[in-house]
């Protein structure tokens, strides 16, 4: 067994901001584990630009994206395996992972950071009816075929779902030659940016069907052949009498993403119904101590800034945690109401240490003139105002150090939507 | 000229295979398929029954009694998943409580063992998942579970070792009979000769028997049932296969774990006309999922993976059809739906004796009885797996992360005697994207093994063979 | 007239382009400026960014992932993929390494945004 003062599993963006950031906090007996052949995770397939507005101030691609955060863990010679994939993580926070060169490996670690990422939503998972066909691909899978591997998925082309993935994909296959005959969303509304709907359907006359969902799979010799889809009345139910055959070769599914935590399981960390992705407080610290939680693990982001900010925050919180250990254990929980869907983290810690926190939360419903507040027993302590949130945003509030110091043991701290305008 | 032709490589042609390879014959197993188990042997609940709901008497209360019996020494010599979980038959209703009687002393004539009446609370104890509404099981100790696939699978290959020859992808046009004996005639314009015709056809059976000439042709509908599959987080619903009360179309919908520790809900049943028709319809799976909450009311549709449906072949006469046809050295052994998966075992053994007596063959000398099956790094201990990948690197490289399965394992499935050609084929064998993304991060890298190890273009590729096509092209 | 969804937020601002006079475009329907200085761009001279992916030969990879190095004209587009599309790349590749050189008469390189290390 080899000893370890953190381990990192994953090397996507989480796991590289990280790592850098408990480098630079004194731990030096770190190791990143990544599962695949290159560092940079779901980034190196995201070859479209838009990436590193917030933390850059230009705009990258994801592979660029990817690249400057590897020269961060390169420059500082912190160590990282390829092709390794971790099998197990204990409670006792020993990682067991296996690769080709190393063959079965354990590591006991002082700190774990879980940065695995997440998982596309599969047909099933939506119970689309109707033949099991060849051509039926989770947007991110058509995503590698095309950009890594040069492959084409399909010729004629149905996408359900307009979240950023499928709108992306929808001008990837048109710039490929393929015709992209609908984006079909069940929702009244996209969980994609403005920017993707223009530059990615509009600007190729991609039509956009709201309120749709495909309600039958049809195929010919093993092959999607056709799909039907239908309007949806307003408890989404489809109401077959719109049905509409729609032929194509292809079918890209664009979902949902769902945090892929099966390791945090292992581990026995306690899991958010909501999230899907671990319980942390303010520290990233999950439910078991010295095992942390960053990025699409723990709750999926919408940029990939965001993923890099709170990644460096897990980092260096482990870094703290392996050198000065946990001085309480007495939390206040944090709780999201009033169209607040979740908030991260779920508790803050009571230790004394006044920093300022971000607490990161998503809306269930899309709101027009909003305040965002943070109430402490009842009482405003901070709010921002927002044109729009949508629940296809994250939006952060911060808390400042003054704040965080009044929080007092047995308070109640709720984030909540003051609704102005409509919805 | 052959000895022995089974037309079908279902679980029913693949056991006669490897019953008949134990003798000096020369046999060959054709299917229109380009694997074996593509029909009702790849998509069905996976139950070896206990043996209680047949008729007394019937071919299928005898050969399900059998067969069940034959399992386990067979699972063992040919290493395919089986475990014997115990099944309950859930009753709902005082009144009915007579006919659970009823069933248990049919098991009793049947030959069954182990079986008794449970009430409602003895239920919950032994399954607390279980409805309230339940008032009283009949508990089947001997029913068990096995994977269907994997076993066809494992009978095939071990059939194939000992000499049996697979035609797949090939499909049976015509059969003519003349004294020299038949002439199958097949898809690709092939003729094949032999002496003896053994139809394993399943939904098909009927077509294939029907073109011969006969008097009293058979009859085979295509029952469809719809399954629902759950992630393996709910493993721990339930231990024992949990069943209801049964009706006249079928044992109705059963809630039941998989030998990998999923959980499967279905069949619904529907007489279809169309034989090659298994879309899932939303129908069904209200169906499926509506009764079996009946069952167990905490299962929950956020847990399903995927779902799937399989034809049962459903013979009007209502009892399996099996043995020589009114065609002399023609033998049908058809209408083998439930509990067909269980009375495989049984049915080959006598269909094989009955054709090895006719043809006066002997016994083999060198027949080889094991078959190893793919070592399955997931239910391994980290020292086993260790081992392994000392032994062969490509077991340290996992390429379905969900099931962790590894690149040595699907590279196995490729080389091994009727290796799979396909990504259905890996999955099949593997379990390669069988898990909770269902193929979503491997697919790209089973493409490039399928395509390194068998020497074909990434275009080439397909999800089950003809026409399935992964991808269309390059793009370039 | 011309009808525009603003991409600068989430509130997509539908806009109403008045752009019979290129001197004096105006534009109605927007929540801030950002809406008219967005609305001029698109109906004096929209520009996208173009990105794709070129095979390399002799890489440890098989393909790097390409950009052009500012946005060009919206309607040379596809002229640009064409040309991406005869590109062979040959390693080493560095990201920001210049591909092509002037797409279309345009001014703007495409490059390298992925690198691709020799065999």
């Amino acid at each position: 067994m080899k000893h370890c003062d953190l381990v990192i599993v994953g090397g996507g963006p989480a796991g590289l901001a990280a790592a850098t950031a408990a480098y630079d906090a004194g731990i030096r007996k770190l190791v990143i584990l990544e599962r695949e052949e290159t560092l940079g995770g779901i980034l190196n397939q995201c070859i479209h630009n838009g990436f590193g507005l917030h933390t850059f101030k230009e705009e990258l691609t994801g592979p660029e994206y990817a690249a400057r955060f590897e020269q961060l863990v390169y420059q500082r010679g912190i160590d990282y395996k390829l092709g390794s994939t971790v099998i197990n993580v204990s409670h006792d926070k020993t990682v067991t992972y296996v690769s080709e060169k190393e063959g079965l490996q354990k590591i006991s670690a002082k700190a774990i950071i879980l940065t695995c990422g997440c998982r596309e939503r599969p047909r099933g998972g939506i119970n689309i009816a109707g033949a099991r066909a060849a051509g039926i691909f989770s947007a991110g899978t058509a995503q590698k075929l095309v950009n890594i591997q040069g492959l084409m998925p399909g010729k004629e082309v149905v996408i359900l779902g307009s979240g950023d993935i499928g709108l992306i994909m929808a001008r990837r296959m048109t710039f490929e030659g393929a015709k992209v005959k609908a984006v079909v969303e069940l929702m009244p509304y996209s969980s994609g940016l403005n920017r993707n709907i223009v530059q990615c359907l509009n600007d190729y006359d991609i039509p956009l069907k709201f309120s749709h969902t495909v309600v039958d799979i049809k195929s010919t010799n093993g092959r999607v052949s056709s799909v039907v889809i239908a309007q949806v009345n307003d408890k989404l139910q489809p109401m077959m009498e719109t049905a509409e055959e729609i032929t194509c070769d292809t079918l890209l599914l664009s979902v949902g993403l769902i945090p892929e935590n099966e390791l945090a399981g292992y581990a026995g960390v306690q899991i958010s119904p909501i999230t899907n992705g671990a319980v942390v407080d303010d520290q990233m610290m999950t439910s078991v101590e010295g095992i942390f939680e960053c990025g699409n693990v723990l709750h999926v982001h919408d940029l990939v800034d965001y993923v890099s900010e709170e990644s460096s925050h897990a980092g260096k919180c482990a870094a703290k945690y392996v050198l000065e250990g946990v001085k309480t254990k007495e939390f206040v929980p944090t709780v999201g109401t009033n169209g607040v869907r979740y908030v991260v983290p779920q508790k803050i810690r009571k230790d004394g240490n006044y920093e300022q926190i971000s607490l990161r939360m998503r809306v269930a419903n899309a709101f027009k003139k909003v305040e965002i507040a943070v109430l402490l027993d009842g009482e405003k302590i901070v709010s921002r105002r927002k044109q729009i949130v949508t629940p296809g945003e994250m939006e952060t509030i911060v808390l400042k150090p003054e704040l965080v110091e009044k929080v007092k043991k047995g308070s109640k701290l709720e984030v909540t939507l003051n609704v102005g305008g409509d919805k | 000229m052959y000895d022995v032709l089974i037309v079908g490589a279902g679980v029913i042609g693949c056991s006669i295979a490897r019953e008949l390879s134990r003798y000096q014959l020369s046999v060959a197993v054709v299917d229109k398929e380009n694997d074996v188990a593509m029909g009702t042997s790849k998509a069905n609940s996976g139950i070896v029954h206990a043996g209680f709901d047949a008729k007394t008497g019937t071919n299928k209360a005898i050969y399900n009694v059998l067969g069940a019996r034959m399992f386990p020494k067979l699972a063992e010599e040919l290493d395919f998943p089986y475990r014997r979980n115990g099944a309950l038959v859930l009753c709902f209703d005082e009144n009915s409580k007579g006919e659970l009687i009823e069933l248990l002393e049919q098991g009793k004539r049947n030959g069954v063992s182990g079986l008794s009446i449970l009430d409602g609370d003895a239920v919950r104890k032994l399954e607390p998942n279980v409805s309230d509404k339940v008032v009283a099981a009949l508990y089947a100790e001997t029913s068990a579970i096995a994977s269907p696939y994997e076993m066809t699978v494992a009978l095939a290959e071990n059939a194939a070792t000992n000499g049996v020859e697979f035609i797949l992808g090939s499909q049976v046009k015509s059969i003519l009979n003349s004294k020299n004996g038949f002439e199958v005639r097949l898809s690709d314009n092939r003729s094949l000769w032999t002496k003896i015709v053994i139809n394993c056809a399943g939904v098909y059976a009927d077509e294939i028997y029907n073109i011969m000439k006969v008097s009293r042709p058979i009859n085979i509908v295509a029952r469809k049932g719809e399954y629902v599959l759950l992630d393996k987080k709910c493993g721990g619903l339930t231990d024992k296969t949990l069943f209801q009360q049964p009706t006249k179309m079928g044992k109705g919908v059963l809630v039941a774990p998989t030998t990998h520790g999923n959980v499967i809900v279905g069949p619904t049943a529907e007489d279809i006309p169309d034989k090659s028709d298994v879309d899932t319809t939303v129908e069904g799976l209200n169906a499926a999922f509506g009764t079996a909450l009946l069952s167990v009311p905490s299962l929950s549709r956020r847990d399903i993976i995927t779902q799937f449906a399989g034809l049962r072949a459903h013979s009007t006469e209502g009892d399996f059809v099996i043995g020589e046809s009114e065609i002399q050295n023609f033998f049908n052994v058809a209408g083998i739906e439930s509990p067909g998966l269980s009375a495989a075992p049984a049915i080959a053994v006598d269909v094989a004796e009955e054709v090895a007596m006719r043809l006066n063959a002997k016994k083999k000398t060198n027949f080889v009885a094991r078959r190893k099956g793919i070592p399955c790094f997931a239910r391994m201990s980290d020292s086993e797996r260790k081992q392994l990948i000392d032994k062969n690197p490509l077991y340290g490289k996992i390429v379905c992360r969900c099931e962790n399965v590894t690149e040595g394992e699907i590279v196995d499935s490729i080389r091994r005697p009727l290796g799979a050609t396909d990504l259905d084929g890996v999955k099949r064998r593997t379990r390669a994207g069988m898990g909770r993304c269902q193929m979503g991060f491997c697919t790209p890298r089973i493409m490039e093994i399928l395509s390194r190890e068998l020497g074909k273009d990434m275009t080439e590729i397909t999800k089950n063979g003809k026409g399935s096509h992964v991808v269309v092209g390059r793009t370039e | 007239m011309k009808e525009l969804i603003c991409i600068n937020c989430p509130l997509g601002c539908h806009l109403s382009v008045d752009d019979n006079d290129l001197a004096n475009i105006k534009v109605t329907g927007n929540t801030c400026p950002r809406g008219v200085t967005y609305a001029t761009s698109e109906v004096t001279a929209p520009k996208r960014m173009v990105t794709s992916s070129v095979p390399v030969k002799g890489g440890k990879v098989a393909r790097v992932s390409v950009k052009t190095s500012e946005p060009i004209p919206k309607e040379k587009i596809f002229d640009c993929l064409k040309v991406i599309k005869k590109v062979k790349a040959v390693a080493p590749v560095a990201i920001g390494d210049v591909l092509v050189a002037n797409v279309c008469g345009t001014d703007v390189n495409v490059i390298a945004t992925s690198q691709a290390a020799k065999l």
